[in-house]
């Protein structure tokens, strides 16, 4: 294969990978606090508007992205109200975010339909980005990408190695000894919330501004749901997670390829993979006690009262 | 929030009233006349449900009557709900514009003898309902001519939804455009089985062009694939709308459906009490499908392709006319034969040049 058409391909996974790693990423940390926001969904859509509209009207992809990030972390909020603040239900809260945000998503960008923006710029350095092979892929790249790695690093540093990553495990894994400890249970599973929301809307941005620069109602079409699955898959960990999300966008930009090449295998086969994958880790961790409590955060989806 | 809802109220308060407005001015049949029409997408899919909804405006606009629209409605129990829930509420017609609501359509139409029912893309009617379609591959064929002239590598990247005959006439009317011009021009398809996903119409435009495409044709709904290849410096064909703006020196043209009349006309026939069931498969000659302006290629692709365009309005040109090869070589249609529109509206076979299976 020739590596202009290799690289061109890589270049696909990558940018199918992206929006995953973005919101799988959020997701993670708000799944490691204890919480579990289903609203992903929703979250990335108002993200992908507000990004686009604000990019639209003032010319200024910064301020777009500055703006989706924003809008996720405006509808975060209104989930970890609800949930933390109200307790109400974390599982029915979450799908109504989503469905929620489809429709503000919709609503407000009613007047952004049939628009374009330029897409979003990649890194143009002297040199390096002229390399053949490794420049397009390594230095070619746009903000989203690098902010996108950025954050599994950081995530992973701030889980593992900060003392507040710690605090948040604790939580995650018993709301209540951390509690007794002291530590503000809530206040760090807003952060938490904000933070997944900021991440969902940053998704949302790729989308709308490099993916496929433009805004179209439900735009996302699903991906909220597989960044869902893939913090599963990746059971809760960093690293895992970045696998993940190039393991879903390398098999979502193959089964195109297997499609064209004749091979004889169904291409809804191949789209299912993924699912079928994560239903597999799923079983896996499941069937093995010891790996649920090393991994999955004991206290996921259950609310907390401060009693006593 | 409670100042946000208030003010949120308002602003509807004075669209409706805005909307309801011009009703007041006409002849009280007029005004009290309404129209309905279900979409499958969202109006803002810049595709397929927003050109209905242009439609649906511009018939508003011109009798002077207010309508309503329920979009995104699921293809199953839901779209019978919505369309009974639209007759129910003294809607004298309504328009169902998805193949899928077919039955639905038909079921309730039983029960409404009064109201008159107009289903897009189906096959199935009734006293009370009529069916009407594009001829869209017409313009899939001029497509073809053009990408014949305009391809170096004889590829072209075909993103088709789902393989209904609706997309395999286009595909195969495309390639027979394409081979009328280049005997060796050749169609790589990939499925997407959606009708309307960005991210993955762009992710398979990219696919087809790494595969040696040089040219995206789509029958899905987003302008994404020719994002793709306006970003690349190739060319495609947009779907549905005039895409020009999102890939200003990537799209050659586009068909563009036009309901506007139709619409109009119908809606009026239902008010003046002359509507009568029909079966409308209206193409360039009636006005139905526009060619978008023939851009981004040279002088004589354009005469070419204005020249296929004028000819198969005027009936000079017939598409699905022998001899036509399937797609291993054998003869599927004979010479001097030509299909009658049972054979197209029921096409399951890739012509010679059109590469890869169906999805089963």
């Amino acid at each position: 294969m020739e590596s202009a058409v290799l690289v061109s391909i890589l270049l696909s996974v990558i940018a199918a990978s992206t929006p995953l790693l973005l919101a799988g990423i959020g997701e993670l940390v708000v799944e490691r606090s204890g919480v579990l926001n289903l609203g992903v969904e929703g979250m990335m859509l108002v993200g992908a508007i507000a990004g686009f509209a604000v990019t639209y009207s003032s010319g200024s992809a910064s301020l777009g992205i500055l703006a989706a990030a924003l809008g996720g972390m405006a509808m975060a909020l209104v989930f970890a109200f609800l949930t933390l603040t109200l307790q109400a239900n974390q599982v029915a809260t979450g799908l109504a975010l989503t469905i929620f945000g489809i429709g503000l998503a919709a609503m407000m960008g009613a007047g952004f339909v049939g628009h374009p923006v330029p897409k979003l710029p990649g890194l143009d350095l002297p040199l390096l980005s002229a390399i053949p092979v490794i420049g397009p892929l390594v230095f070619g790249q746009d903000f989203l990408v690098y902010f996108s790695i950025a954050a599994v690093i950081g995530a992973s540093w701030f889980l593992y190695r900060s003392h507040g990553g710690l605090v948040l495990r604790a939580i995650g894994d018993s709301h209540d000894a951390a509690h007794a400890i002291g530590y503000p249970v809530i206040r760090i599973r807003y952060l938490a919330c904000l933070f997944g929301g900021a991440m969902s809307g940053l998704a949302g941005a790729y989308l709308s501004l490099s993916y496929t620069p433009m805004w179209a109602e439900d735009m996302s079409a699903g991906r909220g749901w597989i960044a869902l699955a893939l913090v599963v898959f990746a059971t809760w960990r960093p690293g895992r997670l970045l696998l993940g999300a190039y393991l879903f966008g390398g098999i979502t930009i193959l089964q195109f390829h297997v499609q064209t090449m004749g091979l004889g295998i169904p291409p809804q086969f191949v789209s299912m993979l993924p699912y079928l994958a994560t239903i597999l880790v799923l079983c896996a961790i499941s069937s093995d006690a010891t790996r649920i409590r090393l991994n999955a955060p004991a206290c996921l989806g259950r609310p907390f009262h401060a009693a006593g | 929030m409670l100042i946000k809802r208030r003010t949120f109220t308002k602003a509807l308060g004075a669209g409706l009233a805005a909307g309801a407005l011009p009703a007041f001015g006409h002849q009280a049949r007029a005004a009290d006349f309404k129209a309905g029409y279900v979409y499958v997408g969202p109006i803002g899919d810049h595709g397929w449900s927003y050109q209905h909804d242009q439609g649906r405006l511009a018939a508003d606009k011109a009798l002077g009557i207010t309508s309503t629209y329920v979009e995104k409605v699921p293809e199953g129990a839901d779209a019978e709900r919505v369309i009974r829930e639209l007759a129910e509420t003294g809607h004298g017609i309504i328009f169902t514009t998805s193949f899928g609501f077919m039955d639905p359509t038909l079921k309730v139409a039983r029960d409404y003898p009064e109201v008159k029912f107009e289903h897009a893309t189906g096959y199935k009617r009734a006293d009370n309902v009529s069916t009407y379609n594009i001829r869209f591959y017409e313009a899939r064929y001029i497509q073809g001519v053009i990408a014949g002239k305009m391809s170096t590598s004889g590829v072209v990247g075909y993103i088709g939804s789902i393989p209904i005959p609706e997309v395999i006439m286009g595909m195969n009317a495309f390639i027979l455009g394409m081979r009328s011009v280049n005997p060796q021009g050749r169609i790589k398809q990939v499925f997407i089985n959606s009708w309307y996903d960005p991210g993955k119409e762009a992710d398979a435009a990219k696919a087809l062009l790494d595969q040696g495409a040089d040219i995206i044709a789509q029958h899905t709904d987003s302008p994404a694939p020719l994002q793709v290849a306006q970003e690349r410096g190739l060319k495609g064909f947009g779907q549905a709308s005039d895409m020009i703006k999102f890939a200003p020196d990537a799209q050659l043209t586009s068909a563009v459906d036009f309901w506007d009349d139709y619409y109009t006309e119908r809606t009026k026939a239902a008010m003046e009490g002359s509507w009568a069931s029909h079966d409308v498969w209206g193409g360039l000659k009636s006005g139905m499908l526009h060619m978008a302006p023939y851009a981004n290629m040279p002088d004589d692709v354009k005469q070419m392709a204005m020249a296929t365009e004028a000819d198969i309005r005027d009936g000079k040109l017939t598409i699905f006319k022998g001899p036509i090869n399937a797609q291993d070589g054998s003869a599927k249609v004979a010479a001097g034969e030509v299909l009658d529109d049972g054979a197209i509206a029921g096409m399951d076979w890739l012509a010679q040049g059109v590469e890869g299976d169906l999805p089963k």
